[in-house]
């Protein structure tokens, strides 16, 4: 591609692009975000804070890796992926009780 | 950060601030009038945090509360530490700064609690220190809170109402009375809480604070609590806030609630009885460091 | 007996299965014993719900105790090495790909690194948006040589797995079962919540040449480098509604 049509294309897509995004609602929005979170899963994205309390909660030590229960990822079914890297059960049901 | 000066904590209730009550203070703080934060959550670049800081400190007295400087650490404090703090008072202009008689970082690894240290007169020394400079470093006093206690340090000399105390006059410093860390100390380790309120220079008290704790056990079948700010202040501790008021006049009252935060009207109603217990009081203190001083 | 000094408590606190120090009782000439462990637990659960509420898919992927495990050992060896625990973890990821037992659940690490990234974008710093209309206002060939200053939050998270559509998952199962595409993720923050949008092939290129100081058309034959036929518009249009661009550098002058 010449850099003639380089620029053409580029220009074309910022032409796109302009006419169909950015519309200037957003400083009147923003006075109204300050509280909530858009999307409930957006709340997580603050992380951690820090604590100035104790907890009671025990924090059990056990020594040795050792499954004990499984998430969300032992319902995800993926086939190979798309670039053609194979699956090796990367996607598949935790193993379970692992030696440390 | 242009807001109306608030110079000082009102002798009100104040509650530790949570984003996700936000939208419940904005529409009916009562009866709430000042907020307390931890500092170290608003040491970012930017974003949410700090826009609602600054909402919120147009409106409410905003105290600032470090949980991270390690005041009692071995170690000289973490100047890029004091810089943030500083950066954040300077910014903020908050009504006050407070921080723990504790420490939480060594050699560099911050172990996110308020770990112990004992009462000496080589502890007194280092923490005065330590005080003498956050203060010469933000330009403005800070309180110092009791902290509470699971145990004892054997090499201990000092009781720990005198050592604050003798850390004030040092330093200058105004004291946080944390009165349920009073009882969950002396609970703990076996005293009389009215006896540590007594001997508690009460007149260098510039803010109490009330919170919730847990009940374990040790050893020995003794209880041993745990300071948990996760459930509803008791009401030996409120009975204990009622006393410490009577004796000490009114102060700013801050009820902490930092896990499973309830929602607002919980909250609230905790705020409540601490206006109740506010409202009983009508002596007035001679003099209290960075507070209202009331003309009644 | 030596006082215990803070190097042997912080050795207590930190070793599981250490006995507690000497020196130290119960206010009534007794050993604290169990006392003790109250700051050890205090210590081990704080940063580990630390890690738990900064990687939430990730605890759901692999589920709430092995999390713990795996989150107590990574907190023991990696201790926060600041008192801002907004941005704990940052090692995570990389301690993810390295841990054995979670080996066989290859895409975690990289699902990891869109939370951290998605973190930092929250805390990063405001920034000013060049909005549509100024764009508008500008000559496109202009336009063309400008080079762009995106806004602190703007971030590119690259990944041969579909991390995007696995982290949704993983947050909420109602959105759809991942499919077999290597997602790069952009991120911005359009106000105060960061977006996480997959780009098409040549986007991550795109963005990243924008990042390094490329013009736009620079950007765009760097982009079509990697992906011919890199068609731009999808994600300029992203960049404009994440407010991802903060000023231009213009020939003749900035704006």
């Amino acid at each position: 591609m010449s850099k003639h049509m380089t620029t053409l294309a580029v220009a074309g897509a910022f032409a796109t692009a302009l006419a169909a995004h950015g519309t200037d609602a957003r400083a009147q929005a923003k006075e109204k975000c300050f509280g909530v979170a858009l999307a409930g899963q957006n709340d997580c994205a603050a992380g951690p804070g820090t604590t100035c309390a104790g907890t009671s909660t025990v924090d059990f030590q056990g020594n040795a890796w050792k499954m004990v229960d499984a998430g969300t990822c032992l319902e995800i079914d993926l086939p190979d992926m798309a670039d053609g890297s194979p699956r090796e059960g990367a996607l598949e049901p935790l193993k379970r009780d692992i030696p440390s | 950060m242009p807001h109306p000066p608030h110079d000082s904590l009102p002798h009100a209730p104040g509650v530790g601030y949570k984003p996700q009550h936000y939208g419940d203070i904005i529409a009916d703080p009562a009866p709430v009038e000042w907020l307390e934060i931890h500092a170290e959550n608003y040491m970012g670049d930017g974003g949410r945090p700090l826009a609602q800081l600054e909402h919120l400190a147009r409106r409410f007295a905003i105290s600032v509360h470090g949980v991270g400087l390690s005041i009692g650490g071995e170690a000289p404090l973490d100047r890029d530490h004091l810089a943030r703090l500083r950066h954040l008072c300077d910014w903020l202009q908050p009504a006050s700064f407070s921080e723990h008689l504790a420490w939480s970082t060594h050699e560099g690894a911050f172990l996110n609690d308020l770990l112990p240290l004992p009462y000496t007169n080589a502890t007194l020394a280092r923490v005065a220190a330590h005080i003498d400079d956050v203060q010469q470093t933000l330009g403005r006093q800070m309180l110092l809170e009791n902290p509470s206690s699971y145990l004892a340090f054997d090499e201990s000399t000092w009781a720990e109402p005198d050592f604050m105390h003798e850390l004030a006059l040092r330093t200058g410093c105004g004291l946080l009375l944390d009165v349920n860390n009073v009882f969950v100390s002396a609970t703990n380790l076996g005293y009389e809480p009215r006896a540590y309120i007594d001997a508690y220079p009460l007149d260098l008290v510039g803010e109490i604070h009330v919170g919730g704790h847990d009940q374990d056990h040790d050893d020995h079948d003794a209880p041993l609590l745990i300071d948990s700010h996760g459930r509803v202040v008791v009401e030996p501790v409120w009975a204990l806030l009622d006393d410490t008021l009577a004796r000490g006049g009114r102060r700013p009252v801050l009820v902490e609630w930092d896990t499973d935060v309830p929602d607002w009207p919980v909250l609230a109603a905790e705020a409540r009885r601490a206006a109740t217990a506010l409202q009983n009081v009508h002596s007035t203190p001679r003099s209290v460091p960075g507070t209202d001083r009331e003309t009644a | 007996m030596t006082p215990p000094d803070q190097a042997t408590l912080h050795r207590a606190i930190t070793t599981p299965n250490l006995a507690p120090p000497g020196g130290l009782s119960d206010g009534h000439g007794r050993p604290a014993g169990r006392r003790f462990w109250v700051y050890r637990n205090n210590v081990a659960v704080s940063l580990r719900e630390a890690l738990r509420t900064g990687f939430p898919a990730v605890a759901s992927l692999i589920g709430e105790q092995n999390f713990s495990t795996v989150a107590r050992t990574y907190a023991q060896e990696n201790p926060p090495d600041s008192p801002l625990l907004m941005l704990y973890g940052a090692g995570f990821p990389a301690f993810l790909d390295g841990f054995e037992p979670l080996a066989h659940i290859r895409y975690l690490g990289d699902v990891a690194r869109l939370e951290h990234a998605m973190r930092r974008a929250y805390h990063a710093a405001d920034s000013a948006a060049i909005c549509s209309g100024t764009l508008r206002a500008i000559a496109l060939k202009t336009l063309m040589d400008s080079s762009a200053n995106l806004a602190p939050a703007t971030t590119i998270v690259r990944s041969v797995w579909p991390v995007h559509a696995i982290r949704a998952y993983a947050l909420d199962p109602s959105n759809p079962k991942p499919a077999a595409t290597p997602q790069n993720v952009l991120i911005t923050r359009p106000d105060f919540d960061p977006v996480a949008t997959p780009l098409p092939a040549g986007g991550a290129e795109f963005v990243e040449a924008l990042a390094r100081g490329a013009t736009f058309a620079e950007a765009h034959d760097q982009a079509a480098a990697t992906a011919s036929g890199f068609d731009p518009a999808f994600t300029l249009g992203l960049l404009l509604d994440g407010a991802a661009i903060a000023s231009l550098n213009m020939k003749n002058g900035n704006y």
